[in-house]
């Protein structure tokens, strides 16, 4: 159709191929590949700005070693980041997965519970999430309400049982500091559980037939039929996760605020740059880590 | 009425005959009801959790000024009142606001929904050399944070250039798009906008998952590439098209980040609510007279509150009209991997 009969139906269609994604392919150019490059070019120099245009004074490692061994704040932030990360995103899957197991099964109103849990897709980010937590008349309110329920959402007691009981206490801590932070963690999970439920949705439904005619329990059938066959998913969200969990956070501030209110473009360039990198070896090595054990469905 | 109930029945008997008599207390039974109560339990009790927050606000929002020093009154108010939406709407010109907010998001949702619409069905149904590779890069750009990219954006908007022709006829000078709406239009059209990457990566699995043989039957019937794509494609797509509107519209309504660095003085949603708390404290202190000090600061949580409520409102409103529907498609949207 377009370079006459020369082409095969397959190149032809190869051709369309290209039309269809050119819009992306200069988007991804000009508003990616070239920011990138130059963004490692900023970060390796002095970027000055003036009226008739910029300067870039190359400046070598000088940024990173700011960045690493000056800066007041950089490092703290970096580590705080990561080891929120590490502490939530297992939670998260979790939780998440368990949510939408509950959800996949048939029970009134369901579709209620559904929209309900799907919501904080829609306000837990951005600007609210960032009003909502320096709130005081909200604070002081659901004060106000745990004096009057006794409890309301602590879990003072629970963890004072738990240890009794003979628990680590690292684990304790870790866990009902997970309860403690509930409204985190379900407000981060709207996208995951709407990935396993999409899952869960595509699992054959003889599977679980066939396992409860030869006997198997609901346990059973849940760790032998679904969630191997979720795993792949487990996969999928948990990089989703670790992305969502350093797309918004206190270092991605100090790098805004580095670049336009204290306007050293590379010294936030630099910040940024480390940044993805630790970002990119965590992905790599939780990936490389849950990969071996996922289970692909062979066709 | 009759024919469930006869529809039951065999069943029923069935399960009567094969249990003991003492089948109230069987074990299953016991397990199985448990169960159900638990797993209500749990289901209002973190659906509480997730509408708390909003709960709250719509009953900060209703409160007299004197129900806050009101120790006796908690959740409800005793005197119900509009004042403070009264208050809200006028200090951060709500009509205006929303009107502009809902063109920015609006007009990103269609053009990042088209865009990546595409490129998804470029890439789950057409094979070219590299479409591997560049679809790779499609992650690559999920993966990269936007802070990376920010300063080298931010100067590029700052100094557009259309492949040096606008330097051409404008006496070598870019145009400052820095305040407008064009940087928006810009990315969202080349697939570059907010998370656009994910929403390819959407577009693309419901496509791919799509069965071939109702493209071919296009195909034979004489339709072009355009015309299958337009025609039975995206008919069918409705779901995935639902969905990534959605996530489109909302994170660009609810985003602070590229907002803030295009827009230096927009009247949007999120900058709006981001500053709402000291333009009120402003102007309540500009309007007393007493100075900043002798703001109520209680007082103008309340109004903060009513703002965000204002703010979430329309996101709320439409998600109840939408909710269906992508709940619905989540289920055949295929996300999956």
């Amino acid at each position: 159709m377009l370079f006459g009969k020369k082409l095969t139906l397959v190149k032809k269609r190869g051709l369309w191929g290209w039309v269809f994604i050119a819009p992306w392919l200069i988007g991804f150019i000009f508003l990616f590949a070239a920011p990138l490059f130059q963004s490692v070019l900023y970060s390796f120099s002095e970027l000055k700005l003036s009226p008739n245009g910029m300067e870039l004074n190359f400046l070598g490692l000088t940024n990173y070693s700011n960045a690493l061994m000056e800066h007041v704040d950089y490092n703290r932030t970096l580590i705080e980041a990561v080891i929120s990360m590490v502490i939530n995103v297992p939670l998260i899957i979790i939780f998440s997965l368990f949510v939408a197991t509950i959800l996949n099964q048939k029970f009134r109103g369901r579709m209620w519970a559904r929209a309900i849990f799907f919501l904080p897709v829609i306000l837990a980010s951005g600007v609210i999430a960032s009003i909502e937590s320096g709130d005081f008349l909200q604070s002081a309110m659901m004060q106000a309400g745990e004096e009057n329920t006794g409890t309301g959402l602590q879990s003072f007691e629970l963890e004072s049982m738990l240890i009794q009981a003979g628990l680590p206490v690292g684990l304790v801590e870790y866990l009902t500091g997970a309860v403690d932070r509930i409204y985190e963690i379900v407000s981060s999970s709207g996208v995951q559980i709407i990935i396993f439920l999409a899952g869960l949705q595509a699992i054959p439904a003889q599977l679980y037939e066939a396992s409860r005619i030869e006997g198997a329990t609901g346990y059973e059938a849940f760790w032998k039929i679904t969630f191997p066959m979720i795993s792949p998913l487990i996969l999928t969200n948990v990089i989703y996760s670790v992305i969502d969990a350093f797309t918004n956070n206190e270092m991605t501030t100090l790098i805004q605020t580095t670049a336009f209110q204290q306007f050293d473009f590379g010294l936030s360039a630099s910040m940024s740059w480390i940044y993805f990198i630790i970002i990119s070896v965590i992905l790599m090595a939780t990936t490389f880590l849950i990969s071996r054990k996922v289970y692909y469905q062979s066709e | 009425m009759r024919t469930p109930a006869k529809r039951m029945d065999p069943a029923r008997a069935n399960r009567l005959q094969n249990l003991p008599v003492t089948s109230w207390f069987h074990l299953d039974r016991i397990k199985k009801y448990s169960w159900i109560i638990f797993r209500a339990l749990l289901i209002v009790g973190l659906s509480f959790v997730i509408l708390y927050p909003i709960l709250l606000k719509v009953s900060i929002a209703f409160k007299d000024k004197a129900d806050i020093y009101d120790p006796t009154v908690v959740f409800i108010p005793r005197n119900f009142t509009l004042d403070n939406f009264q208050y809200v709407m006028d200090a951060m010109n709500y009509v205006e606001v929303l009107i502009h907010s809902f063109v920015l998001s609006g007009g990103t949702m269609i053009l990042t929904t088209i865009a990546c619409a595409l490129a998804g069905y470029g890439f789950a149904r057409f094979a070219f050399k590299g479409r591997n590779l560049l679809f790779g890069l499609v992650i690559l750009t999920i993966l990269v944070p936007p802070q990376t990219l920010m300063v080298p954006i931010y100067l590029l908007y700052r100094d557009f250039d259309l492949l040096g022709l606008i330097r051409l006829f404008n006496g070598g000078e870019g145009v400052n798009l820095i305040g407008s709406y064009w940087p928006f239009v810009i990315s969202s059209i080349t697939g570059m906008g907010l998370k656009a990457g994910l929403f390819i990566f959407i577009f693309r699995q419901f496509f791919k998952g799509f069965p071939k043989e109702i493209e071919e039957a296009a195909h034979v019937d004489g339709a072009g590439v355009f015309k299958t794509f337009f025609r039975v494609m995206l008919p069918n797509a409705v779901p995935a098209i639902i969905t990534v509107m959605l996530f489109a519209f909302v994170w660009q309504w609810n985003d602070i980040f590229f907002t803030t660095m295009f827009l230096d003085n927009a009247k949007v949603m999120s900058m709006q609510l981001q500053t709402v708390g000291a333009t009120i404290a402003y102007q309540i202190s500009t309007s007393a007279g007493g100075g900043v000090g002798g703001v109520d600061p209680f007082y103008v949580s309340m109004l903060v509150n009513t703002s965000v409520l204002l703010g979430i409102l329309p996101l709320l409103i439409m998600y109840a009209f939408v909710q269906r529907h992508f709940v619905e498609s989540v289920e055949r949207t295929g996300i999956v991997g």
